[in-house]
């Protein structure tokens, strides 16, 4: 996966840059390969958007960069990752603790496990506050009122329990401890997917708003493609803890090509169109445990050759900033549309 | 369309007790689905949506009001609501649901075999063990189980297999009508479109009646012929599927269908953002439920409730002004 | 992470499947005290059952001339003040405790088992009547409770058994009411009244078979106490009478030459705490194996 590096941007724009990684979990069943030469890059105020089903690899890969993973099981195994051009898996663990949080920053899926229940909000803002910045605790607890402002929560319910805030409150909240220290990258992870829709639209249009106004770059991970659509730049699909398919946004959408991908796309109702099926990939993800040989999506794939369940398919550049992870579709070159696979 | 409905639900109420007051998760909802048809009831969470589908089927006693369910036989409208145990556990036949989450919804502790043998069972259904055999045999590879996974534990099973247990349980006793209580909402997309294309097959094959309940736009529009969208409670709009999703008429419904994003670039739309949170369904006040929220807010939307009119042919609204909506904010 | 490990634990039909107790044991396995646990209980259970062949002397039989002797060749654990042998006597001590143990247990398992349940399905003042007297019951130290059963009843060995049994009803109802309440709100059990389940079905078949893991780990620590009960209460003479050999009279009967012959009261009491901490160690062990989320 040679060819990724320092291809589609110059290396000083980089932000985040990923190499090779590899992440498993050990347990006595057998060896979970989470992960698997993972190579990701982020420039600056860039927003990546990780794409992928349940046990895809997706959070295994955030907590990876946020050095996270709960060891045992977890055993980074290879790999490089470079966080404005060192190599966080060199840290030490104090010099981890003044990254996490001071320069990037993770919001969770529920809100409503992610906040503790038994503080005021604006005192778990300010403890974010004073453990990154030397200031005095009544600062602290001003600069907390004034991300609550940001993320639209008025300062009289600074003194407020979780418990009193609906989901997408909390939600907010969680996003104004992420920022309080104001991070370089924000990793999000499914960070509307515990809410409703009307909610959901909020959130992400603040989400949106913050990271300009913060000028931070974020990894957003999600399984729901019209989400990144709406606020991404680059796009990895994620399939078995590879990354299948890496472009910007406007490629992707318009030329997937990985035949997963398509699949993905051919998944979601379409609200313009009347199907009376849906395109389904036909299979199950297989068991990270015991993953297919030669190109992990083979068995399921409709384009798959002899060749495909032998060798671990190159990922190949088809076109500035376009890599995937299968010679037969990019061989087909970009003209040819898979069939139902051609979106509007 | 046939005249007589097969089910008609009339001004169904039901509240809970709670220490602050009644709490109205189904407030007064009248509605009729005909026979083969599905029915998509949409809303966010809280909205009353999955009480009002237990309601349905009585899997809890409703506070007021009926549901008329079309006896095929006779002609006779028997209120589910209203009838005695006895004969409710004969109508257990002809109602079923498939739960929300398969990995709550079956007994850990049974197999796949025990799971769907036991509505089979409780109900005495087959009496020699070859007979029930093959109607296990035959449920489920309808709904595309593998025989040599009837030993299995749900635990052992993804979340898609899970879901085809369920199914398969709920069509057991060849029911007419079944409640699917957000039957996609805790899969992976693509064992979603999985599970979607089976209940069209199902509903083709065996002309069920489906109310499906979601809170996914676009999975309810894929696989309704109708569309309820709730609110707090009530039924705000509720028309033809295309219809919705064309002309939305209440300022819900324009809010709910502008958010859901779309895997698609270029689809310049207004999204209408709206302000705060859903409003507690505790002692509501007698007013428009969305009045608080809403664009077009008007006095006279402060002081009473809107009635679910027919607006159009098929096209019902509670809305004050449904006709001429004047942004206020 | 967690989704990997889902992924993973969800299984994969290819993959070989352990039964639920071949599963238990497989994680047991990994706790060496557990285990150490589990095979004390059954050598000693073992013991219990064939203490006829294994007893190298009758129980009561007497021979003053080896009175108060130490242990010797003949005498592997010593003598008491009969010249009775300790080690059959400990042998056939262990056939009245383990009995003691278990049916004590039993008796407090069915009792408080059924209370529970009641009070859980049904709430209501049902559950407020039956909780409130476990309340009370609860205020009394379970010793003195058990105490004052048996000074009422009288002593005896059936009689001990019901004492000690009865003064542990309410920890058992508190139990099986707790996880029956929990176990009534999950989606299978409306699942179950969806498909036209009967309430005595869904208890039998859904409910108690949800619950069997916490009130199988409370009945081994609740074996250890009721032995530890049941010694204590034959120490103060409430309990066997001799010369049946439980292990806590012997304890009693030797005290009073403590100091001259200590092996009169070390042996028993060294029996009853290993067996205490050898159920204690295994009822810790099914915790943490009957717990699924730990599951790994």
């Amino acid at each position: 996966m040679t060819e990724i590096q320092g291809k589609f941007n110059p290396e000083s724009a980089l932000l985040l840059d990923v190499r090779d990684l590899t992440i498993q979990y050990v347990t006595d069943n057998g060896t979970v390969h989470a992960v698997e030469n993972l190579n990701l890059q982020l420039g600056r105020g860039e927003t990546l958007g990780v794409v992928g089903e349940t046990g895809a690899g997706k959070t295994t890969t955030a907590l990876g960069i946020m050095r996270l993973i709960p060891s045992p099981p977890g055993v980074v195994r290879a790999g490089e990752i470079l966080f404005e051009g060192e190599d966080l898996l060199k840290k030490s663990e104090p010099e981890m603790r003044a990254i996490r949080g001071g320069k990037i920053a993770m919001i969770f899926q529920d809100p409503m496990t992610s906040l503790n229940p038994v503080m005021t909000v604006d005192r778990q803002i300010a403890e974010m506050i004073s453990l990154h910045r030397s200031v005095s605790d009544s600062e602290a607890l001003t600069l907390a009122g004034d991300m609550l402002e940001l993320v639209g929560i008025k300062r009289e319910r600074m003194h407020d329990y979780p418990h009193q805030f609906s989901g997408g409150m909390k939600q907010r909240v969680v996003i104004a401890i992420a920022l309080a220290c104001d991070p370089g990258l924000l990793i999000a992870d499914e960070p509307t997917t515990a809410l409703d829709v009307t909610i959901q639209a909020q959130v992400l249009e603040l989400m949106k708003k913050l990271k300009q106004q913060f000028n931070a770059s974020m990894i957003l991970i999600t399984h729901d493609l019209g989400i990144v659509a709406d606020i991404c730049d680059h796009v990895a699909i994620m399939y078995a803890g590879r990354v299948v398919e890496y472009a910007e946004k406007r490629a992707l959408y318009s030329r997937p090509l990985h035949p997963y991908t398509i699949g993905l796309f051919n998944s979601v109702p379409d609200l313009d169109e009347d199907r009376e099926e849906l395109a389904v990939i036909p299979g199950l993800m297989p068991d990270p445990m015991d993953l297919p040989t030669g190109c992990t999506f083979h068995p399921r794939c409709t384009f798959a050759a002899e060749e495909c369940s032998k060798k671990k398919p190159d990922v190949l550049e088809v076109e500035p900033g376009h890599f995937v992870a299968c010679p037969i579709r990019a061989g087909l070159g970009l003209g040819k549309p898979a069939t139902g696979g051609e979106r509007k | 369309m046939n005249d007589t409905p097969y089910i008609r639900v009339e001004n169904l109420k039901k509240y809970f007790p709670t220490k602050r007051g009644m709490l109205h998760a189904v407030d007064d909802v009248s509605f009729s689905i005909q026979k083969g048809e599905t029915l998509g009831l949409v809303g966010e969470s809280g909205c009353g949506k999955s009480t009002l589908g237990r309601c349905l089927i009585r899997l809890l006693e409703s506070t007021a009001g009926g549901v008329f369910l079309r006896d095929e036989k006779t002609g006779a409208d028997i209120d589910v609501t209203k009838v005695s145990a006895h004969v409710m556990k004969d109508l257990r036949k002809k109602v079923q649901i498939v739960f929300q989450d398969p990995y709550s919804c079956l007994n850990p502790r049974l197999s796949v075999w025990e799971l769907i043998a036991e509505p089979l069972i409780v109900n005495g259904v087959y009496s020699g063990r070859n007979a029930m055999r093959a109607r296990i045999r035959e449920l489920m590879s309808t709904v595309g189980l593998a025989e040599r996974l009837e030993n299995s534990y749900p635990h052992e099973l993804d979340g898609g297999r899970r879901q085809r247990i369920g199914i398969a349980r709920s069509l057991a006793l060849n029911p007419e009508f079944i409640v699917l209580d957000e039957p996609v909402s805790a899969l992976d997309v693509c064992i979603q479109a999985q599970i979607l294309n089976l209940l069209n097959e199902l509903q083709r094959e065996f002309h069920y009646t489906y109310v499906f309940i979601s809170h996914n736009l676009s999975v309810v529009k894929h696989v309704s012929d109708r569309i309820a969208v709730m609110y707090l409670g009530r039924i705000v709009e509720l028309s033809d599927y295309k219809e919705l999703f064309v002309k939305p008429l209440h300022p819900y419904t324009q809010a709910l269908l502008s958010a859901i994003p779309v895997a698609k670039l270029d689809v310049k739309k207004d999204r209408i953002i709206l302000e705060g949170d859903v409003p507690s369904p505790i002692e509501p006040p007698e007013c428009c439920r969305f009045a608080g929220r809403c664009r077009y807010r008007q006095e006279t939307c402060l002081k009473t409730t809107p009635d679910l009119k027919e607006i159009s042919d098929g096209h019902f609204v509670a809305c004050h002004f449904t006709n001429d909506l004047k942004p206020t904010v | 992470m967690n989704n990997a490990i889902a992924a993973a634990d969800r299984g994969y039909t290819g993959r070989k499947r352990r039964g639920t107790l071949a599963q238990v044991l497989f994680r047991l396995r990994k706790s060496p005290l557990a285990m150490f646990g589990l095979i004390f209980i059954v050598c000693l259970t073992f013991v219990a059952i064939f203490a006829d062949v294994l007893a190298p002397y009758p129980y009561q039989k007497q021979n003053l001339v080896h009175s108060f002797e130490t242990p010797t060749k003949q005498f592997l654990l010593g003598t008491d003040e009969f010249g009775r042998d300790i080690l059959s006597r400990l042998i056939y001590g262990a056939r009245i405790s383990l009995q003691v143990g278990i049916i004590a247990v039993g008796i407090a398992l069915i009792v408080g088992g059924m209370l529970g349940a009641v009070a859980g399905y049904y709430g209501g003042w049902t559950d407020n009547a039956i909780m409130r007297v476990m309340d009370v019951l609860l205020s009394i130290p379970q010793t003195l409770l058990a105490i004052a059963i048996a000074a009422a009843l009288g002593p005896g060995l059936f009689n001990l058994m019901i004492a000690v049994g009865i003064s542990a009803v309410p920890n058992y109802a508190r139990i099986v009411r707790g996880s029956v309440l929990s176990i009534r709100e999950m989606e299978f059990v409306e699942a179950a009244r969806a498909v036209g389940s009967s309430d005595l079905r869904i208890i039998l078949k859904h409910i108690i078979p949800n619950s069997m893991a916490p009130i199988i780990v409370q009945s081994t620590l609740g074996v250890a106490s009721a032995i530890l009960n049941a010694a204590g209460l034959s120490f103060i003479g409430l309990g066997i009478q001799p010369p049946y050999p439980e292990w806590g009279a012997m304890l009693s009967g030797g005290r009073q030459y403590i100091r001259d012959y200590a092996h009169l009261t070390l042996y028993p009491g060294l029996a009853i705490m290993l067996t205490i901490l050898a159920l204690n160690f295994l009822g810790d062990g099914l915790r943490d194996a009957l717990d699924p989320k730990l599951k790994r």
